[in-house]
């Protein structure tokens, strides 16, 4: 890097044998970047980097809450993933959507709940997506008290999560269940019948996937609001002229120039409900059955609970290829997003 | 943000005389078909959204004998609305110790990232060390590891340090969540202060140190707030690690010990425990309140950046 002319002159001036560290730290930017730098790369070390290797190299070990663990290679992995994981990923599909009995060789339970992460992460992900661009859509119109109306949409993204599945908690109790009640009122089921929110498989991890999207959908509309409201007006002008219908400009209009903020929206969308913990734990634990643990309630149903740190490390290990395929599609979203504007890289 | 308000304007006097309802030009629907795919649509999704708070609060303040009464009252609505449950919540439990550990720590992580990445940010944008691009790409990788991944070699971590059970390890925990996002916000906002204002400084002998306190934090606050307040928002949403690393009482935060503490299967704690899941909204949505701009500015920056 050239040094600027206030860099050389300084240097001039400071004699050779006084160039301290002191000197070195006004003028080398080298230097001054590193101090800059020390708080926030000593916290993502120590807290961060750091727990990322220890938990991979956890996974390869027996490590026990309360004991220091040995080395016994792919063992946790071949425990969990059993000696065909492909077979096996396919048989736990094969099972939950058409009712197989195929015999699994690894961990019937972990093959379950990636089953069940997969399921939630997409089911949710695509509803979320859909009404979130239709809502920021509706959002993005004409209408009086605008502001408020934005406002309050985001609500359910600020209360924190665990206290609103504590609510869900409540909407979806067995007996004294609101949305029952409503129901039946409405005569959509009989008088006496109970739905079994929770209770039941099919139910519970449709409740689940419920509550995540009505968590998720007002960050996706709001991001995708701000998207929406950087879209040049004078292109629908333009649009408007030539006679384009509504789907049309939505579709060569907006759809293109919002595709990399969809991107790296959904990229987080997709990571967070992924990774997912808080909802499941609060409404399910895991439950019934198992039909509702994830990857992450599962690590930490083994590792904090069942103190079998080893193992529990291997199932977050195992999430990470997800985690990497969700970042190398915001990576090409965001290169998307610089030729779009022209090649800009700002 | 600014610029799509005028061309709109102008749009609507262009195309004032066309009546045609395919052209999208909002002013020219009829009443009704505005009804139904705005407002209509609009509402329901409203309503759901909001369903949740309102169930929450009713009963937090219905008396017991309503909330399992689905059949000779309308569960909707209470004519009767008690403070007994906040009461309780309030005077019988620890909920204010749980309230108070919530707030330190929320603020004791929010108050050391923000110092840990106006740093970063500055050195990041400003100094352009050597390697400072691939800094901020690192940062931004970080930003994608999430808490569920890193609980439990933390937990091993955090014991190690011997800080398990104890509020430190909750407040050196948040930052690794904090600092990527705020870094990363900062960084755009820092990008939008003229670079001749610091060369003006440096020229008048101003050290690097004087510039970034005088001149470039002024002109940041708008993003330093936005970066507060969302720093403090996500630690008090905090769950994994607050529920992994604290196991003492007198050291839960309020997301924890709701969870853990009430939830023991008495059906006449349900007015308790909603009151609990309200109170811990509140500070919250107030907060929210008063700088929804700023909330939504950190939201969507750190996503447009």
């Amino acid at each position: 890097m050239a040094e600027t002319p206030l860099e050389t002159a300084r240097r001039a001036a400071a004699p050779d044998d006084a160039a301290s560290a002191w000197t070195r730290l006004q003028s080398n930017r080298n230097w001054l970047g590193f101090w800059f730098m020390l708080p926030a790369a000593a916290f993502l070390i120590l807290f961060l980097a750091y727990p990322l290797g220890l938990g991979v190299w956890l996974s390869f070990t027996d490590a026990k809450v309360g004991s220091e663990g040995e080395w016994i290679g792919l063992e946790n992995y071949e425990w969990l993933l059993g000696v065909a994981p492909v077979s096996d990923f396919l048989g736990i599909i094969a099972n939950e959507l058409f009712g197989t009995e195929f015999e699994l060789e690894g961990d019937t339970t972990f093959w379950l709940s990636v089953f069940n992460t997969l399921l939630y992460t997409v089911v949710a992900s695509a509803i979320k997506f859909a009404i979130g661009l239709y809502l920021a859509l509706l959002l993005n119109r004409h209408m009086p008290f605008k502001a408020i109306i934005r406002a309050v949409v985001l609500i359910p993204f600020i209360v924190p999560t665990v206290l609103s599945a504590i609510a869900f908690w409540w909407i979806f109790d067995t007996q004294f269940s609101i949305l029952t009640w409503m129901l039946q009122g409405l005569g959509a089921i009989a008088e006496d019948h109970q739905i079994n929110w929770l209770g039941d498989e099919t139910m519970a991890r449709a409740s689940v996937i419920f509550a995540n999207i009505w968590r998720g959908v007002p960050f996706i509309a709001i991001t995708l609001l701000a998207g929406l409201q950087t879209v040049s007006a004078s292109l629908y002008e333009a649009a408007v002229i030539d006679g384009a219908t509504r789907w049309q400009m939505f579709r060569y209009i907006t759809y293109p120039l919002l595709t990399p903020i969809i991107a790296v929206v959904m990229t987080f969308s997709v990571l967070f409900t992924f990774t997912d913990f808080q909802l499941i734990w609060v409404l399910t634990r895991g439950g019934p059955f198992n039909a509702t643990h994830l990857m992450a309630t599962l690590s930490y149903q083994r590792a904090i609970l069942g103190g079998y740190l080893g193992e529990g490390a291997a199932i977050s290990t195992a999430m990470i290829p997800f985690l990497l395929a969700a970042i190398m599609f915001s990576w090409f979203g965001l290169q998307r997003r610089k030729w779009q504007h022209g090649g800009r890289d700002d | 943000m600014t610029r799509t308000g005028e061309p709109r304007d102008s749009a609507v006097q262009v195309t004032g005389d066309a009546a045609d309802h395919r052209e999208g030009i909002d002013h020219l629907e009829t009443r009704l078909s505005r009804m139904v795919t705005l407002w209509l649509p609009l509402g329901i999704i409203m309503l759901v959204l909001l369903f949740p708070f309102y169930w929450m609060t009713l009963t937090a303040i219905k008396p017991d004998a309503e909330l399992i009464d689905l059949d000779t009252t309308n569960p909707l609505w209470t004519w009767h609305p008690t403070f007994k449950h906040i009461y309780v919540l309030l005077f019988e439990t620890d909920y204010p110790v749980w309230l108070w550990n919530t707030m330190s720590v929320a603020i004791g992580s929010t108050v050391l990232s923000l110092i840990a990445s106006v740093g970063a940010a500055y050195a990041i944008v400003r100094l352009r060390y050597r390697g400072a691009n691939w800094v901020g790409g690192a940062i931004f990788l970080a930003y994608l590891v999430p808490p569920s991944i890193l609980f439990i070699p933390l937990a091993k971590v955090v014991f190690d340090y011997g800080l398990f059970d104890t509020p430190f390890a909750l407040i050196l925990t948040y930052p690794t969540i904090l600092i990527p996002f705020s870094t990363w916000l900062l960084m755009g906002y820092f990008k939008t202060i003229p670079f001749e204002l610091e060369e003006c400084a440096l020229i008048d002998g101003a050290t690097r140190w004087q510039i970034l306190v005088r001149i470039v934090l002024p002109l940041a606050i708008p993003g330093l707030i936005s970066a507060f307040i969302f720093c403090f928002t996500l630690c008090w949403n905090e769950f994994i690690y607050a529920l992994t690393f604290i196991s003492d009482q007198s050291n839960k935060t309020v997301p924890v010990a709701i969870v853990t503490n009430f939830t023991d299967g008495d059906i006449f704690r349900w007015g308790s425990i909603m009151a609990g899941a309200l109170v811990g909204s509140l500070p919250l949505v107030v907060l929210y309140a008063f700088f929804v701009e700023h909330y939504v500015a950190a939201m969507t920056g750190a996503v447009k950046e």
